[in-house]
């Protein structure tokens, strides 16, 4: 079973007495251990599909079902449980919050799934171990490099074990360096740890890390190819 | 889960010093502005009925149609034996409060309530007596004043003589905290030395004052006096000191001055508290939009948004009750008596909060209709 089907979306935009068609008859299957990209030039639909398929966005018209559920009929206040249970979020502008410490922004995310106290600190701090950024646990964003930060943001996605991970320009705000950092952590969850990882990107650097290449053109899906399982480097060469 | 968004809510205030700087000041300026005119306005009903809520009696009888102590008319006091003929009643006694004036050392001419009283009755004396014995006003032209109106009748001890409508007057003693009103001060002597210090005639007394025997209800007693004494009023202290106070409160004018002042507190003090937690959402409308992608809930945003609002309501309440209390305690020495009871306290701290929260109300409606979706806009 995909753990994302979605079959034949369609999101339609007004623009005064205009329609315009954002996505056109999209379908995809997201399926665990593989790392997608979704790519496409800008309009295409990749950000659009990416918020329908994390329930962000409700399509138009058509099927999305997640981890086998159907969602597209769902209530409005029945999707925030099917986000926090389900689905990782990583945001291109990291969108942590400034107020808060490393730890305190991933334990915010186990607060929002009902854990709290101690329990939730020690998984924080797990989780933020992991990412490499066990030495940071009390510093604040601010303090942090924008690679560190796409860490941070990592470790608060998993925070809740979502199968899924949905990625918006993840690398788009960093470094090669810690673009390559970032997107190694990332296939390394869908290797290793068996998730579902959907990449929305326009950098070509990352196209060696994919499982599968989605490309998206005027709001439909072009081409959907499986790729060999390879690296920055190969990317690079 | 409340430890987090408490966490979230407290840091995304303190994070920008100088806005919850404001925010509290805010809070601080309406708080004070509130208790200080709730306090006047107690005060001053409070001031108003001080005569009928501690003169004892159970009942006060009044010449007809009577609005207001100050406006006693007075009547035959061949009623008191009538009274005191009546079934249910423990003592009666003849009570006088009338302007008169007081003639200073300096020759000045001060307006004064005369408050005239039957020593030995235990009905409507001086309270809070801090100099002298209430029993010496038994004696002829003796009187107590309180003491924060020394300066302005010119007493400086007790057995200074002054002057009262042409009748001596001997200072035996002061009291503290009796407030008048008025603008003129109470002055207790005894009934007969009233009768001739506000010109009252010799058979005649203004009010009556009745305590009811023990076990008898007050209101049954009330109206077997109001069957058998003819032409006057026969009210319960209650309902007496409730006349009293609406006559001055509400039927002047001044009352409703008061509670103006105190809603336009709590219109200032909302529209900053509003202004400023609007101000903090829209700073941090990024991060709502974040936690509404990663789950949460319109309800958990909503604790967030209200524990801000709280949390400047309580650190504003305590600084403004130091304030208060501060301006509170400079009042007793001044002319007008600003009250705070525990009760007001503990009052204007939900009405507070309600103002807060009630502030916050418009940035919550701005973080619900956030669209989730904005945080892939990068």
């Amino acid at each position: 079973m995909a753990l994302i089907e979605a079959r034949d979306l369609v999101k339609t935009y007004a623009q005064g007495e205009a329609a315009i068609r954002a996505l056109d008859a999209a379908s995809l299957d997201v399926r665990a251990g593989e790392l997608m990209l979704l790519v496409g030039p800008s309009g295409s639909g990749k950000t659009t599909l990416l918020s329908i398929a994390g329930c962000i966005l409700r399509p138009t018209s058509g099927s999305l079902r997640v981890l086998g559920d159907e969602v597209t009929g769902r209530r409005e206040r029945d999707l925030p449980a099917i986000r926090r249970e389900r689905i990782g979020f990583v945001f291109q502008a990291f969108n942590l919050f400034p107020t808060l410490t490393t730890l305190q922004n991933v334990a915010l995310a186990l607060d929002l799934k009902g854990i709290a106290g101690r329990a939730a600190r020690d998984r924080a701090a797990a989780l933020l171990e992991r990412v490499g950024l066990g030495a940071k646990l009390s510093a604040f964003p601010a303090d942090l490099s924008g690679g560190q930060k796409q860490r941070v943001a990592i470790a608060r996605a998993l925070a809740g074990d979502p199968p899924i991970i949905l990625a918006d320009e993840p690398t788009a705000a960093l470094d090669s360096q810690s673009g390559r950092a970032v997107m190694t952590l990332l296939q390394q969850l869908a290797h290793e740890r068996d998730r579902g990882v959907v990449i929305v990107t326009h950098d070509n650097r990352m196209l060696g890390y994919a499982d599968r290449i989605v490309r998206m053109e005027d709001g439909r899906i072009v081409g959907d190819e499986p790729r060999p399982r390879g690296g920055w480097e190969e990317a690079v060469a | 889960m409340r430890a987090r968004i408490s966490e979230l809510a407290w840091r995304n205030l303190v994070h920008d010093k100088v806005r919850l700087f404001v925010t509290v000041t805010g809070v601080v300026f309406a708080v004070v502005l509130i208790v200080v005119e709730l306090g006047l306005f107690l005060g001053f009903t409070t001031t108003t009925s001080s005569l009928i809520d501690r003169s004892e009696a159970d009942i006060w009888m009044t010449a007809a149609r009577v609005p207001y102590i100050e406006a006693g008319v007075a009547f035959s006091e061949r009623k008191l034996s009538t009274v005191l003929a009546t079934p249910g009643v423990a003592r009666a006694a003849k009570y006088i409060a009338r302007f008169s004036q007081w003639q200073r050392h300096d020759g000045r001419q001060e307006s004064v309530q005369v408050v005239g009283f039957e020593p030995g009755r235990g009905l409507g004396g001086p309270w809070n007596v801090v100099e002298g014995n209430v029993d010496d006003l038994r004696q002829p032209d003796n009187v107590f004043i309180d003491e924060v109106y020394k300066d302005a009748l010119g007493v400086t001890r007790v057995g200074e003589i002054f002057e009262m409508h042409g009748h001596r007057a001997r200072i035996a003693g002061f009291t503290r905290g009796i407030r008048a009103f008025t603008t003129s001060p109470y002055v207790f002597t005894s009934f007969k030395s009233a009768q001739d210090f506000a010109s009252v005639p010799e058979d005649q007394t203004v009010y009556i004052l009745v305590k009811v025997a023990a076990g008898e209800r007050v209101d049954a007693v009330r109206q077997r006096l109001a069957a058998r004494v003819k032409d006057v009023d026969v009210l319960t202290r209650a309902a007496f000191s409730s006349k009293t106070r609406f006559y001055w409160m509400f039927t002047t004018g001044a009352g409703v001055a008061v509670l103006l002042a105190a809603l336009l507190g709590l219109v200032v003090g909302f529209v900053v508290v509003a202004q400023t937690i609007y101000a903090t959402t829209m700073d941090h409308l990024r991060e709502y939009g974040t936690l509404k992608a990663m789950g949460a809930t319109n309800g958990y945003l909503y604790r967030v948004i209200i524990e801000q609002a709280v949390i400047s309501a309580i650190v504003g309440y305590t600084l403004a009750m130091f304030v208060s209390a501060f301006i509170v305690n400079s009042s007793a020495k001044g002319g007008a008596a600003i009250l705070l009871p525990w009760q007001m306290a503990a009052g204007v701290l939900g009405l507070t909060i309600l103002m807060c929260a009630g502030a916050a109300i418009v940035s919550i409606n701005k973080v619900m209709r956030l669209d989730p979706a904005t945080v892939f806009k990068g």
